[in-house]
């Protein structure tokens, strides 16, 4: 039996995949990627690899992903995550075509073929806003643990609108609202609809064309699902693993090179 | 001469040239106030050289200055002077950089620019009415506007003989005429007909080479890179505009270039895409910026830069000098527009050419304190995408401000886009 691995060193946490040659998921692991980066991508790989009481040298391939992934050392090659979250995406939810992707410092929007060819994307441009950091931000202005952010989010009447579009200055506008006396539960939701709403800024520049699936951290924010359900219109795929898309992909794609006889492909960076 | 004598000699040698020759051009205009020789701050989309020359004007570009701060990793220190005097962070960089170097009395990596005598612009962009208005204040110089009527709808343009285009051409004329006036004024000399001829011949000769040049590059591998050599030739192409040594410079690269094609010498290796880049440079990190693409076989075969920010002389467009007023007239109109519809309507140019510069992918480079170049940019993509199935990039940055542009965000979308080439390619059945 082949395996093959994806590393997804993202900037706020590390994830990585084990596949097997049915392309199942056997193992999988996430860690804070902490200030190595090097480190968090071993210990993430390493994680991984006890889960299953699989010994490296039984995984044929390693593909490192995510902003990180030239820190992957021990990795064979290097895609973007962008690639992988399309690919992911496509493997777990075939009638996807949209993806959107939020993670800790950046969201994208992805058009996938229905081969997981990307043909389009785009990302947030050098600040953070509509990310999972601004979720952050108002978790700790509102002492509120990140996890439990949609739940309460959920349980508004009435949501505030949050104007700002800067991750600095969100903390300061929640504030703001709290000492105007407005419900927790309701600023949380101004949040949440926020954030929403600048990934679908980034979805209409690439087209949204259904089944659209969310990958990434904020996946396991229910509040973020529900307002994108709603602002959609239609429910979006998602599904435990969709934290894990990025590495899925990348182990995905490794697994093709083992199946290719490891021809490399033009596009990506093979290790020297 | 042996071939490998040849190889020596002819390869690399429009950018060795060239940058002697601009390190002469910067130290000429440094020294012009000393001789008592006087200085037109002129703009390169349409700066208007034929004319100027005449008068002997050196033409300072206020762009080029600014973007040579940016070249040469010290823009920072000029825009933090503008904006500590009252600027914004949003205004145009190369105003802000041009501001503070005017603050500190012309001083600039590549020599000490004069002041202007007088300012000659187009409303090609319209940051540039406003920049020459600063001039005019800081100075009391008279400045000089030349309004030339853009494109009235998407493929509208009226040409020689249509109604419309012979109105705009007279408009055209009778400003040429008062800028004459202005000039013989400014300058304290009497206009000379002949020597606008031989001036306009001269530009003749670089605007055919400089068509010619462009051209060349639909071979494969391409034989110059429009973004990095791309840039020296327009500044050539800017700053000797009407001159013997500029023709001259562009007849040779243009038989470096053909030497090229004939031996097949690109600029990559290993040429696996070709690209046309739209916008303007990142110049706060120029050679980084090109290396991203050229590190994973990209290569830039042509560039709308080349077109716009040579004020349209892409066209090649050559004037009549038996009728010089009449022709330049005629000819500013035509580059001038070109020029705005480089910026504004360039798709339809750019689908016509995927196929003979066999294009891979275009690359979008709005930038964030240039308004005029990049509003359009997105509808552009989207009417290209619509019309072709050739990959597109769209990254954002600025030309000369570094606190704008991240790296790691550029590469890992310039990495995405050629891993999606490289799909494409694969589908297409090509082995690349």
């Amino acid at each position: 039996m082949a395996y093959a691995a994806g590393v997804d060193v993202g900037s706020t946490q590390t994830k990585a995949v084990i596949i097997n040659e049915d392309r199942q998921i056997v193992a999988r692991s996430l860690i804070d990627t902490g200030a190595n980066v090097v480190v968090a991508a071993e210990n993430a790989y390493a994680e991984a690899l006890k889960s299953m009481n699989l010994d490296e040298r039984e995984v044929e391939y390693v593909i490192g992903t995510g902003y990180g992934r030239y820190k992957v050392t021990f990795g064979d090659a290097q895609i973007t995550e962008i690639s992988c979250h399309g690919r992911g995406a496509v493997h777990m939810f075939p009638g996807t075509r949209t993806v959107v992707d939020m993670g800790g410092q950046d969201t994208k929007a992805i058009r996938v073929s229905p081969t997981g060819e990307i043909l389009d994307f785009c990302m947030n441009d050098k600040c953070a806003a509509g990310t999972g950091r601004f979720l952050g931000a108002a978790a700790s202005a509102l002492e509120i643990p990140l996890g439990e952010l949609g739940e309460v989010a959920l349980r508004a009447e009435k949501a505030v609108k949050i104007s700002t579009t800067c991750t600095v200055f969100a903390e300061s506008e929640v504030v703001s609202w709290l000492g105007k006396g407005k419900k927790i539960e309701d600023i949380l939701l101004g949040v949440h609809q926020s954030i929403v709403s600048r990934s679908l800024g980034l979805m209409r520049r690439v087209g949204i064309e259904p089944e659209v699936s969310f990958t990434g951290g904020v996946t396991r924010n229910i509040g973020v699902v529900t307002v994108l359900n709603e602002q959609l219109g239609f429910p979006v795929n998602v599904s435990e693993d969709s934290h894990y898309m990025g590495a899925l992909g990348a182990a995905l794609f490794a697994m093709d090179r083992i199946m290719a006889g490891r021809v490399p492909v033009n596009g990506e960076t093979e290790k020297a | 001469m042996s071939d490998g004598q040849t190889v020596d000699s002819i390869v690399g040698r429009g950018n060795r040239d060239g940058a002697q020759l601009f390190r002469d051009w910067f130290e000429n205009m440094t020294h012009a106030p000393e001789r008592g020789e006087k200085s037109a701050y002129v703009f390169v989309m349409g700066s208007m050289a034929e004319i100027l020359r005449v008068f002997d004007f050196h033409t300072v570009f206020p762009e080029i200055n600014s973007l040579q701060t940016a070249v040469r990793r010290v823009a920072h220190e000029y825009l933090n002077t503008a904006e500590d005097y009252g600027y914004s962070p949003d205004v145009c960089g190369y105003v802000k950089a041009d501001v503070a170097m005017q603050l500190q009395g012309g001083k600039h990596p590549m020599g000490r620019i004069p002041k202007p005598d007088i300012a000659v612009y187009t409303n090609a962009c319209n940051t540039y009415i406003k920049w020459a208005e600063i001039w005019e204040r800081m100075y009391h110089v008279p400045i000089f506007t030349l309004d030339v009527p853009g494109t009235r709808q998407h493929l509208g343009q009226t040409w020689p003989g249509h109604p419309d285009f012979e109105e705009d051409k007279k408009y055209v004329a009778a400003q040429l005429k008062e800028l004459i006036a202005t000039c013989e004024e400014v300058s304290g000399k009497k206009f000379d007909i002949d020597k606008l001829r031989e001036i306009m011949t001269q530009a003749n000769a670089m605007s055919r080479a400089w068509k010619r040049l462009l051209e060349l590059n639909k071979n494969t591998p391409s034989v110059f890179n429009a973004v990095t050599d791309g840039t020296v030739y327009l500044g050539m192409a800017n700053g000797f505009r009407g001159t013997e040594a500029g023709a001259r410079y562009f007849n040779d690269v243009v038989e470096e270039m053909e030497y090229k094609v004939a031996h097949k010498i690109g600029t990559l290796h290993d040429e696996k895409y070709r690209l046309i880049f739209v916008g303007v440079p990142c110049y706060p990190i120029f050679r980084r910026f090109n290396e991203m693409f050229t590190e994973l076989g990209g290569a830039f075969v042509s560039s709308t830069y080349l077109w716009f920010a040579s004020g349209g002389t892409n066209l090649g467009l050559e004037y009549d000098v038996s009728r010089p007023l009449d022709s330049l007239a005629e000819g500013v109109l035509i580059n001038v527009r070109h020029a705005m519809d480089s910026m504004f309507f360039q798709h339809q140019t750019l689908i016509d050419m995927i196929e003979p510069f066999k294009v891979d992918g275009v690359v979008y480079h709005p930038i964030k304190s240039c308004r005029t170049v990049s509003t359009g940019l997105a509808d552009n993509r989207r009417a290209l995408l619509a019309a072709t199935d050739v990959g597109s990039l769209f990254i954002e940055s600025d030309m000369m401000d570094k606190r704008v542009v991240s790296e790691a965000q550029l590469k890992n979308r310039i990495d995405a886009f050629f891993e999606g080439l490289a799909t494409r390619k694969q589908m297409a059945g090509h082995q690349v």
